[in-house]
């Protein structure tokens, strides 16, 4: 075109970002790659290696060595071997590093642009304004918290070796999402970047090399999925971070269970992008397009599921129609392209074959008439309306810039669509009605949503889902805890808890009652157990004391149903659950005398040592209630944009099953239930289950308390049974167990299924009256921060 | 009243004749200030015209400048001088370069001062360019409305073409929107065949609902264009008020059918605000929106910008200023 067929045709024409700086480098690494073990090149042990590629050309880029068990097993033992000096080192040392890895991004940052599109295929404007910007800051940010980690931290220490496996669809940023923390909070690590993007992470070892970073401290081990199961699967490793599909994060669950490897994991998503009628419409456009088409909706967070009031649906679809016209795939080293290809053709096919599922189903599928390039592998702008919630592209994560539309009539059943979902990880309101958004974005299970905007990020602001999109955050002060191992609990000095006796005999099952005849407390009543069984609880002498409901599977469920009948505990304010819990305190100090020889009789403690545990519950209850209305978020007012609060918001976990320690039952019981209704949870309790009278005394102290009920569920009998129940119930948010070491293995493995949170405590008993058993380490598993972001201006 | 889109079947050659006003309309308008601040902001980063396109971007650029001055010490001697550069923008050297004979390239109007319109319209007559009167008190619009109607008149009957009237921000920071459409609608009267372009001097309205608000009035009222500022007040061209005009220009387009134009003024000096500009335009509004009839940049220094890119783009040098004719 001429410059006068030009002017009347007023066409954007090509406007390439040069390439040469980043082939250079690939030429000049022969476009071979090994993996980074020990601050040095290493080829792979069985010599085979891989191919990346241009998805926009479909061209191959490099080979890249594949990692395997024995790749692995270098990286780890470089890492163990560099920990002691690294977590040795003072803060402000680590801070210097990361500070020096920040700065050279930064002073590098259009070759990791250039070369991060030119191996993931997403627009340079993209690579150039987002995901190297974000990569800067984030270490820049962990700078800092390197620099304060013993004042921020006080007691904390680093986990150890952290695995950490990363996607394809940001691979530099998922990189610094992963090692910037764990490096700041003193670990080092193992990171196997994704099949489909190892370029940009092995560009990233040459910054290290750059900067001096100790050999070992961070090691890449490039490789599939067998090198990041060879990494899961590793001894070596404390911690495994994972960013991916829901999928292979159940699987990680399942493989690590029972290993004490700790575990965060980031994972799927189908966000809702809620749009009200009093929106901006023009601005909820552009809101849909960075939701739904950033990186070709190749975004965990996307808002890939529209939810628009039925009277403005019309008008929005018609605007966004409009919108996606003028939407431009193709090359994405263009400075001028929206949306550029697709990762891999296996990646295509998962989208085409869903889009072709959704029509099937009945849904009308839309795509603009603007052409896709032919060569690469490109998809256009899709949008699906008439789409029932029961459609598999209503449910299912396309991974694409696929959208879905749905409408709905009130708040109310927007709420209820944007939750009709496993995944929980953001969700974006549009409404000008603060008070109407901010009220959905309380109801909303996620954990960042945003109001009026989407798809922000911001190193401080913690980032991570609600539900089956994973546990633990990434960013900020959250974030931080995920790389840090609280302070252990303390061990009791004695033996306190004896054995359950196993060898009970059917005659002991038809004992009659000798005094009382407790029962398990459901909902607020007592309830007898379904069974129809009862179980001999015996005196430390042998003797009979009295007996206990042998709950059952049935009895569990009903249990749960309570709990989450009681859900109005966690909207309650927290000086109405603080004065509850003062008042559970007070009452129990009328029957102090009573507990305490109920516990001497059963433990066969000394009459002071059981006097001792209650008059340490009582304290407990009132540390909690005293946290109740203490233990509150925090508002973050300098992140981007300049205009915006981000709040970030303790929510409760929802319902939590606890698996009572045997030793001291009631203050172990009390002192993992009361951190969990303090902060709103309502929680299923399996009390100790050779001691449980103590438990089972409790519920006329919480009839006398004015404890809702449901709030706390108390299921008698046999421990490991009941708590596999729990965690195999799908409705039930988190599993606390304390017990063996089979058991916890059972709960970690279980709880795959819907991704609860699990904590599992095995070292043996603990000495639950100390002060190292209560505060801040166990309110936080108690609740899971949303990030609420709220941009603003008049 | 619904708002429902429909096709935009636009009645390009007629001109909008304002429709009644309608107040619910105005009510229901909702602008959210920082979504707004953020499409703003990435939007330049999402488009980039580069080698030959830029150059024909910036000869639309050129073919869309209202060239302007609207200073106290104005006189008929540096007018003159200016409507000359209007007429013959660009050095012939680059212009052939490009293609183009001399006069191909034009500006789309001179703007000045009712004092100056005889002047200016005595040069540029027969060159196709129009002139462009400021009016009704610019920039303030604080004098009688009885002399602001007449202060048009006089302009029309000294032949401007053209007529930016500036708009009484009181009626907008007050609500009181049936006044401002009853006097937009005076104005309209008053220029007859001349095209009436209302300044909103967004940067007084205070919010920019108010702007998206006193465009729809504007355009119920039946402007021909809204402009964005008269370039006198603190703040005054910038994307934000574009794309909340050019919004509204859409939604009038979809709901009548008739296409009013858009003129951002006031600040706009380099080539990168010009593009950013026409950017905007043709992203909000597309292609058909990116021509003189329906776009304009106002504009004094913007020219000398312009023209050193070009001589840039064509000989790979960087250009002085001293090297293009001035105004």
């Amino acid at each position: 075109m001429n410059v006068k067929e030009i002017l009347h045709a007023m066409a954007y024409g090509p406007a390439p970002e040069a390439r040469d700086s980043a082939l250079r480098w690939l030429d000049g690494h022969e476009r071979r790659f090994r993996h980074f073990i020990d601050g040095a090149g290493r080829d792979p042990a069985e010599k085979t290696w891989f191919e990346t590629h241009d998805p926009a050309q479909a061209t191959v880029l490099a080979r890249v060595a594949q990692g395997t068990d024995a790749d692995v097993d270098a990286a780890v033992s470089a890492a163990r071997a560099a920990l002691p000096a690294w977590r040795g080192a003072s803060g402000h040392t680590r801070a210097r590093y990361l500070y020096a890895i920040a700065r050279q991004i930064q002073k590098h940052s259009r070759f990791f642009a250039v070369l991060e599109t030119l191996d993931n295929g997403k627009p340079i404007r993209e690579t150039r304004d987002l995901d190297i910007p974000l990569v800067a800051r984030h270490f820049y940010h962990h700078a800092g918290w390197a620099q304060l980690l013993d004042r921020a931290f006080p007691g904390y220490t680093a986990v150890g070796v952290c695995g950490q496996i990363i996607p394809w669809n940001f691979p530099l940023l998922m990189l610094a999402w992963k090692v910037a923390p764990a490096l700041a909070a003193g670990n080092t690590v193992v990171l196997k970047p994704a099949e489909f993007t190892p370029l940009s992470a092995l560009a990233f070892c040459e910054v290290l090399t750059e900067i001096g970073l100790p050999p070992g401290v961070v090691n890449i081990v490039t490789g599939d999925g067998t090198t990041g199961a060879a990494l899961v699967r590793h001894a070596g490793v404390d911690k495994i971070a994972f960013t991916g599909s829901t999928e292979v994060g159940r699987i990680i669950r399942r493989e690590t269970a029972g290993t004490g490897k700790r575990l965060s994991l980031e994972l799927g998503g189908k966000s809702p992008f809620i749009v009200f009628s009093d929106a901006d419409l023009d601005s909820v456009v552009e809101g849909v397009v960075d939701a739904i088409w950033l990186n070709q909706g190749q975004v965990c967070c996307a808002g890939s599921r529209l939810l628009a009031q039925e009277d403005v649906a019309p008008r929005l679809f018609a605007k966004l129609r409009a919108r996606m016209e003028t939407l431009r795939v193709g090359d994405p080293l263009d400075k001028g392209i929206d949306i550029g290809a697709i990762i891999a053709p296996v990646q295509l096919q998962k989208i085409e074959a869903l889009c072709r599922a959704g029509c099937d189903e009945g849904a009308v599928m839309w795509q603009p008439t603007s052409a896709a390039p032919a060569e690469g592998w490109f998809f256009p702008p899709t949008l699906f309306t008439n789409v029932a919630p029961s459609s598999r592209i209503a449910q299912e994560e396309i991974f694409g810039p696929v959208l879905v539309a749905m409408t709905f009539r009130t708040p109310a059943e927007a709420v209820a669509l944007a939750n009709n979902t496993r995944y929980g990880l953001a969700a974006s309101i549009w409404s000008e009605n603060v008070n109407l958004a901010l009220d959905v974005a309380r109801k909303v299970k996620a954990g960042t949503v945003w109001v009026n905007c989407t798809n922000l990020f911001d190193a401080a602001s913690g980032f991570g889902g609600y539900r089956e999109s994973g546990f633990g955050r990434e960013g900020g002060r959250e974030g931080m805890y995920e790389y840090l191992r609280p302070p252990a609990l303390p061990a009791a000095a004695v033996t306190g808890a004896s054995p359950p006796d196993a060898a009970r005999s059917a005659a002991d099952k038809q004992t009659p009652p000798i005094d009382r005849t407790p029962k398990l407390y459901i909902g607020g009543k007592q309830q007898r157990p379904d069974s129809g069984y009862s179980t001999a609880v015996r005196a430390a002498d042998g003797t009979i004391l009295g007996e206990v409901g042998e709950g059952n599977r049935k009895d569990i469920r009903n249990a749960v149903e309570a709990a989450h009948a009681a859900a109005a505990w966690g909207t309650t304010t927290a000086h109405g659950r603080a004065q509850i819990l003062y008042y559970l305190a007070e009452n129990l100090e009328a029957r102090a005398a009573e507990f305490a020889r109920r516990i001497a009789c059963m433990t066969g403690d000394e009459p002071a040592g059981a006097a001792r545990e209650v008059r340490r519950s009582i304290e407990r209850l009132f540390s909690y209630a005293a946290w109740a209305d203490k233990f509150d978020g925090s508002v973050h007012a300098v992140n981007v944009p300049a205009r915006d609060l981000t709040i970030a918001i303790h929510e409760p976990v929802g319902v939590i099953g606890i698996v009572c320690p045997d030793e001291a039952p009631l203050l172990g019981l009390l002192s993992l239930a009361a951190p969990a209704i303090a902060m709103g949870n309502t929680v299923v309790v399996v009390p100790s289950e050779s001691h449980p009278l103590a438990a089972t005394d409790l519920y006329q102290v919480f009839d006398t308390s004015d404890l809702p009920g449901g709030v706390i569920n108390l299921v008698t009998g046999p421990r490991d049974t009941l708590a596999k129940v729990l965690t195999q119930h799908d409705d039930v948010d988190a599993v606390w167990y304390c017990g063996g070491a089979a058991g916890a293995a059972m709960v970690e493995r279980e709880s795959a299924a819907n991704l609860k949170r699990t904590w599992t405590e095995t070292s043996g008993p603990i000495d639950w009256a100390s002060d190292g058993a209560e505060g801040e380490s166990f309110l936080r598993r108690a609740i899971q921060v949303k990030n609420v972001w709220v941009p603003y201006g008049g | 009243m619904a708002l429902e889109p429909v096709a935009m079947e636009l009645q390009a050659l007629t001109r909008n004749p304002g429709i009644p006003l309608d107040l619910d309309v105005v009510e229901r308008l909702r602008v959210n200030r920082s979504a707004v601040e953020r499409r703003a902001e990435t939007l330049p980063t999402r488009r980039t015209v580069k080698k030959e396109w830029q150059l024909a971007w910036l000869l639309r650029a050129i073919q869309c400048m209202d060239l302007t001055t609207l200073a106290g010490d104005d006189t008929p001697g540096n007018v003159r001088r200016l409507c000359a550069k209007a007429i013959r923008p660009l050095r012939g050297d680059l212009l052939a370069a490009m293609g183009f004979a001399p006069d191909e390239i034009k500006v789309g109007a001179v703007c000045v001062y009712h004092n100056l319109v005889e002047t200016a319209v005595s040069v540029l007559r027969g060159s196709g360019i129009s002139v462009a009167a400021v009016s009704t008190g610019f920039p303030a619009a604080q004098t009688p409305l009885p002399l602001r109607l007449e202060e048009i008149r006089a302009s029309v009957a000294a032949g401007a073409a053209e007529i930016d009237i500036v708009i009484s921000r009181a009626h907008v920071l007050t609500g009181q929107w049936d006044a401002l459409y009853d006097e937009v609608r005076q104005f309209r009267a008053a220029c007859g065949h001349a095209h009436l372009k209302t300044i909103l001097a967004c940067g007084e309205l205070g919010t920019l609902r108010n702007v998206a608000a006193a465009s729809w009035v504007c355009m119920m009222a039946g402007a021909d264009f809204i402009k964005t500022s008269t370039g006198q007040e603190t703040v005054n061209a910038t994307l934000p008020f574009g794309l909340v005009m050019t919004r509204a220009i859409r939604a009038f387009a979809e709901r009548t059918g008739f296409a009013v134009g858009f003129k951002p003024a006031g600040g706009i000096r380099t080539v990168k605000q010009a593009l950013d500009w026409l950017i905007l335009v043709k992203e909000e509004l597309g292609v058909a929106w990116t021509s003189p009839a329906r776009f304009r940049i106002g504009a004094s220094g913007l020219l000398t910008d312009i023209e050193r890119q070009i001589a840039h783009n064509l000989s790979g040098r960087y250009s002085a200023a001293h090297h293009h004719p001035m105004p």
